[in-house]
């Protein structure tokens, strides 16, 4: 019972913060609502039983993400771009199309929602050997160990990429 | 009782929001940050496999996403900050150098 009040809770933070993040004109706004967003998310995972998740998501999509986000709003005027308009000439055919793509998720949930309800899981974890980070740091570290190193990789590279393309211009370059 | 379905209901209600800020805003910010939304829909419905199945590969796959997510916001502010340089405009119908 506890469990469906804070799903409830949660998911409501979470839809309505995220529908007023696209529909604020101030972009400071916006990216509040994103925060409140990903905090009510970060809640969602802990119903999930994923504590690791939850960690990481407040660490870097609120202190990381979040706050670059909020840095680069304050390097760039913001107070120019609420007098323009805020939305697309063409926002009704965007809004078709969206009533058309959740129609289909709809039509897809309704016709395999019997799917979802499976066989409860044979063998129940009655006493869990390992803690959630535990589990998660040994699939990573050992099956996933590859495809970790290829997300370092990335990781790089973006760094680099976001360096070169924020960087000022030497003289000697043009 | 909250089933997986009901995740999957939310996972569906915000990647539909952030499809609908992506395709309708004119604000570059605005438009990375649904972006941001719709990944973490994403997520949402990997641990809720990953919860339902009792295995830890939907968690693992998550932190991949955000590992993506957070290369993306780098090198996409990098972009927004390049284009503010250039063109003074966080307005996307603005940035049509290489439209034809």
């Amino acid at each position: 019972m506890l469990e469906l009040v804070l799903f409830y809770i949660f998911a409501a933070i979470a839809v309505v913060s995220a529908i007023c993040v696209i529909t604020q004109k101030n972009v400071v706004h916006s990216a509040a609502f994103l925060g409140a967003t990903l905090f009510a998310v970060a809640g969602i995972f802990l119903t999930l039983h994923a504590e690791f998740l939850a960690g990481v998501q407040v660490i870097v999509y609120v202190g990381g993400i979040l706050v670059l986000f909020v840095f680069v709003i304050m390097l760039i005027a913001v107070e120019r771009s609420e007098h323009e308009r805020q939305f697309n000439r063409q926002w009704t055919i965007a809004l078709i199309t969206s009533a058309i793509l959740i129609g289909e998720i709809a039509y897809g949930l309704y016709r395999g929602r019997d799917s979802f309800v499976l066989p409860p899981v044979v063998v129940p974890p009655a006493v869990p050997a390992a803690g959630n980070s535990e589990l998660v740091g040994t699939a990573l570290y050992t099956y996933y160990l590859l495809p970790f190193e290829i997300a370092s990789i990335l990781l790089l590279v973006a760094v680099v990429g976001a360096v070169a393309l924020a960087k000022k211009r030497t003289s000697a370059e043009e | 009782m909250v089933t997986t379905f009901h995740y999957l209901l939310l996972s569906a209600a915000l990647f539909t929001i952030g499809i609908i800020g992506v395709l309708t805003r004119r604000n570059i910010m605005v438009i990375l940050m649904s972006i941001e939304l719709m990944m973490n829909a994403v997520n949402i419905n990997l641990i809720a496999f990953s919860d339902r199945l009792q295995q830890v590969t939907g968690q693992v796959f998550a932190i991949f996403v955000i590992t993506v997510a957070a290369a993306e916001a780098a090198v996409g502010l990098g972009i927004v900050i390049a284009m503010f340089k250039n063109k003074e405009t966080m307005n996307i119908n603005e940035i049509d150098l290489m439209k034809w």
